[in-house]
């Protein structure tokens, strides 16, 4: 039974050939002077030229945001803060078609996950954080904690307007102002978002949109005028800015690399186990931070389960990220499909054996196959270092004991999987697991209430729930 | 796309003497994989928002339409409204002559020959729920004899159902003996075993019984009297669809599936195909080996045939009551 192409259209998407930067209030030409270009990974067709922040941009940002926070925004109430917080949550849900075709062109993600995982998600967010702001007293945070000030926020490429809500909610529930810098691959959703801004008339300067690469974001890192950097990205990057912050004062979040462990006792409900690892690995073309990207699996089932994981992954549908019923898009840049066929190579170099479906890549674009790695060891670099691309290293075990020592041997502790019908077992597990999220008979769940952050190289800090708002907050003195 | 169930061997095996006693067939049945509530029914949710298009869409209707097994089972039935739904299953569109046949009519055992009559020659087979349909609830004697009867008078398919008080009291080896005991009484006929999943009460019952169906020799594993609510959703559809699959993998025998009961549109249709193409794979997108049963579905899909093929929806009007 093949499937007719059933395309979203792109015509409830009006892309202009250029972007301004967003600072107080307003788009307005960055004075660098400079532009990129973002283009559809899927067909490396050009989107839009977009302004580069240079060092005076982020200034007149940063300027903007620190008047508004001494201004409007930082007298106002939480329940007028919340309002505002509503009235963006509701234009989301309202242009979530329009948002959800735009994330898709733009990042190479499939329209169905930008559509029933991204943009509800983003939703969620600004909603749960509206909910937050007039009851900020009552987080456990102190009697009456207050905001930090200005922040430096700075996302990346993988979950655009996701990880911009995730950052923005919670920094304006709390009564802070934010400069936040998108990734430059993928900044066409930040500026729809400021154009929301403006459309739930947001006062000038507390939300304000710097685009660029990494000179953008390392000037707004480094900006003295800001209170609390928020950065998501690689653990090398964030390496970066922990020194840059270092003894300045500023307060820092960071939400780093993973290399997750999903790990299948012999007891587990197969066909559903199947299921969470392909989520976990093939979510968003496995562009995820939390993907579970280390499959241990107990050798007693190992050659159950992986025919039937092999099968399943048979029937992923890989291509045009508009189609509705594409499961994989696109890899997100050039750049990261490199990274990927290196370490894919290094894997296959190392003695493990690779195989993916008899699937056809597009011609024109970045693409990647989904790939499973057999015969994987700890000591292999795929095991140990994040690919961050729709490739999965599995691994066996014989006990649990030996289960949560591999799945702990990384330098990293984002998140894990654990998958038994035996409830006891799963408890022994998680608790014994040193991952930010630990996931029981599912995978990559998410949820505004529900706070995400790291142990070890993954970084430091939570976001979401009501340990999320201390990251936004200071103790009343 | 290509039939991948997994390899041979793989999936589990059924021991040999897997029936011998009633111990040896709940230690197999019980040492299956368990099912995942959470986790089947996120899967049939995903499933279900595949968009299924054009060339695609109208594809699938005609083959829905092959597989659907028109069905009254109503206390007042008449020989009369059998005959109607005979005409109807061999020429579904009297307008229109492109529309396929569907693949039986279904119907009480007393009214099987009347509904052979009126069928003979046209390809349509007759299907006819025997064994004290739809509770079940009879001596065995009985059950057999309803079967034979319903054979002889024409029936080249036997819906027959579980003894569900056998099976929720741990009695495996009755049904099993049930199962085997009518399939042997069957003859020729096919064996279409109802689970009713709607009192089985558990996805992990539901995933049990499939294979305790398959094993005891059904040609179809089917979900549901009609009776029952709820009767025939998609996970429970989707967990059948893994046990035939998987008993496939392990034999090489090739069980089929029957959903029944609440399956009234064409969008229920294309999810329960969709179902089929992704889980158990293409090699069971065919009447012999997939069937829709149902009384209310063929008409949507020939409303949604014509809308394709017209651009505009005819009225209910248009196409015959039964």
């Amino acid at each position: 039974m093949e499937y007719a192409p059933a395309p979203e259209s792109r015509a409830v998407v009006s892309l202009r050939t250029s972007y301004e930067l967003f600072i107080d209030g307003e788009f307005t030409p960055a004075k660098s002077g400079e532009e990129l270009t973002t283009v559809n990974p899927a067909d490396e067709e050009p989107l839009a030229r977009v302004a580069v922040a240079g060092a005076a941009d982020i200034d007149r940002a940063v300027a903007a945001a620190r008047r508004a926070y001494e201004g409007a925004w930082g007298r106002m109430s939480g329940a007028e803060r919340g309002k505002y917080l509503f009235r963006i949550a509701r234009i989301i849900q309202e242009r979530s078609r329009e948002l959800a075709v735009l994330e898709s062109l733009d990042n190479g993600k499939p329209i169905k996950e930008t559509r029933d995982v991204d943009l509800p998600l983003v939703a969620a967010h600004f909603f749960y954080h509206a909910g937050w702001a007039d009851k900020l007293s009552h987080a456990g945070l102190g009697p009456a904690p207050r905001p930090l000030g200005v922040a430096a926020q700075v996302i990346p490429w993988n979950f655009p307007l996701l990880m911009l809500a995730w950052k923005i909610a919670p920094a304006l529930a709390t009564g802070n102002t934010v400069v936040l810098k998108p990734a430059e691959t993928t900044p066409l959703t930040a500026l729809a978002f400021a154009g929301i801004c403006q459309e739930a008339d947001l006062p000038p300067g507390v939300v304000n949109i710097v685009t660029g690469a990494g000179d953008t974001g390392r000037a707004l890192v480094a900006h003295p005028g800001t209170d609390k950097v928020a950065f998501t990205g690689s653990t090398e990057v964030g390496r970066e800015i922990a020194r840059a912050v270092a003894g300045t004062g500023k307060r820092l979040t960071l939400e780093l690399g993973g290399k997750g462990a999903n790990i299948v006792y012999d007891d587990a409900a197969l066909d559903q186990a199947v299921e969470g690892i392909v989520s976990g690995i093939f979510f968003n073309q496995g562009h995820v931070c939390c993907a579970g990207s280390r499959l241990l699996v107990q050798e007693s089932v190992a050659d159950e389960l992986l025919p039937r994981l092999r099968a399943r992954i048979e029937r992923l549908r890989l291509g045009d990220p508009l189609d509705k019923n594409t499961d994989i898009g696109a890899i997100n840049s050039a750049a990261q499909l490199d990274r990927i066929r290196e370490l894919a190579r290094a894997g296959a170099d190392e003695g493990a054996e690779s195989w993916s479906p008899a699937c056809r890549l597009p011609e024109r674009g970045y693409w990647f196959p989904p790939t499973v790695l057999t015969g994987v060891t700890q000591a292999h670099r795929v095991a140990r270092e994040e690919i961050f691309g729709p490739v999965l290293s599995v691994l066996t075990f014989r006990t649990p004991e030996e289960a949560v020592a591999k799945a702990n041997n990384t330098p990293y502790g984002l998140s894990a999987g654990v998958w038994t019908e035996k409830g006891s077992r799963m408890l022994w597990t998680a608790e014994r697991l040193r991952a930010g999220v630990v996931w029981s008979n599912t995978f990559n769940k998410f949820d505004p209430a529900s706070p995400f952050g790291g142990y070890k190289e993954s970084g430091y800090g939570r976001e979401g729930g009501r340990h999320g708002l201390e990251a936004y907050l200071v103790h009343a003195a | 796309m290509t039939d991948t169930a997994p390899p041979p061997g793989t999936a589990a095996p059924s021991p040999p003497d897997a029936a011998a006693s009633n111990a040896a067939l709940r230690a197999f049945l019980h040492g299956l994989p368990g099912v995942d509530e959470v986790g089947v029914q996120a899967r049939a949710a995903d499933l279900a928002t595949r968009s299924i298009k054009t060339t695609a869409k109208a594809r699938a209707i005609d083959l829905a339409i092959r597989m659907v097994d028109l069905t009254t089972l109503e206390g007042a039935d008449t020989p009369g409204k059998v005959r109607a739904l005979c005409a109807k299953a061999v020429r579904p569109d009297p307008a229109d002559r492109s529309v396929p046949s569907v693949a039986a009519v279904c119907v009480y055992p007393d009214l099987a020959r009347t509904a052979a009559d009126a069928l003979a020659g046209s390809g349509v087979a007759v299907a006819s729920v025997a064994t004290a349909f739809p509770s079940g609830r009879a001596p065995l004697e009985a059950k057999l004899a309803d079967t034979r009867r319903a054979v002889a008078d024409g029936a080249a398919e036997i819906d027959m159902v579980i003894d569900r008080g056998a099976f929720l009291a741990g009695d495996y080896r009755a049904v099993h003996d049930q199962i085997t005991a009518v399939k042997e009484a069957c003859g020729p006929a096919h064996l279409k075993v109802i689970l009713e999943t709607g009192e089985l009460a558990t996805y992990d019952n539901v995933r049990r019984a499939s294979w305790l169906a398959i094993h005891a020799g059904a040609d179809f594993i089917k979900t549901s009297t009609g009776k029952v609510s709820p009767a025939a959703t998609l996970p429970v559809t989707l967990i059948m669809l893994e046990a035939v699959r998987d008993h496939h993998a392990a034999t090489g025998r090739r069980v089929g599936v029957k959903p029944a009961g609440g399956i009234r549109t064409t969008k229920d249709a294309l999810r329960n195909l969709v179902l089929v193409n992704e889980v158990a794979g293409p090699g069971w997108l065919d009447p012999a080996h997939f069937r829709l049963g149902a009384s209310s579905l063929l008409n949507d899909l020939l409303m949604q045939r014509t809308r394709l093929s017209t651009g505009s929806y005819p009225g209910p009007d248009y196409y015959t009551l039964d």
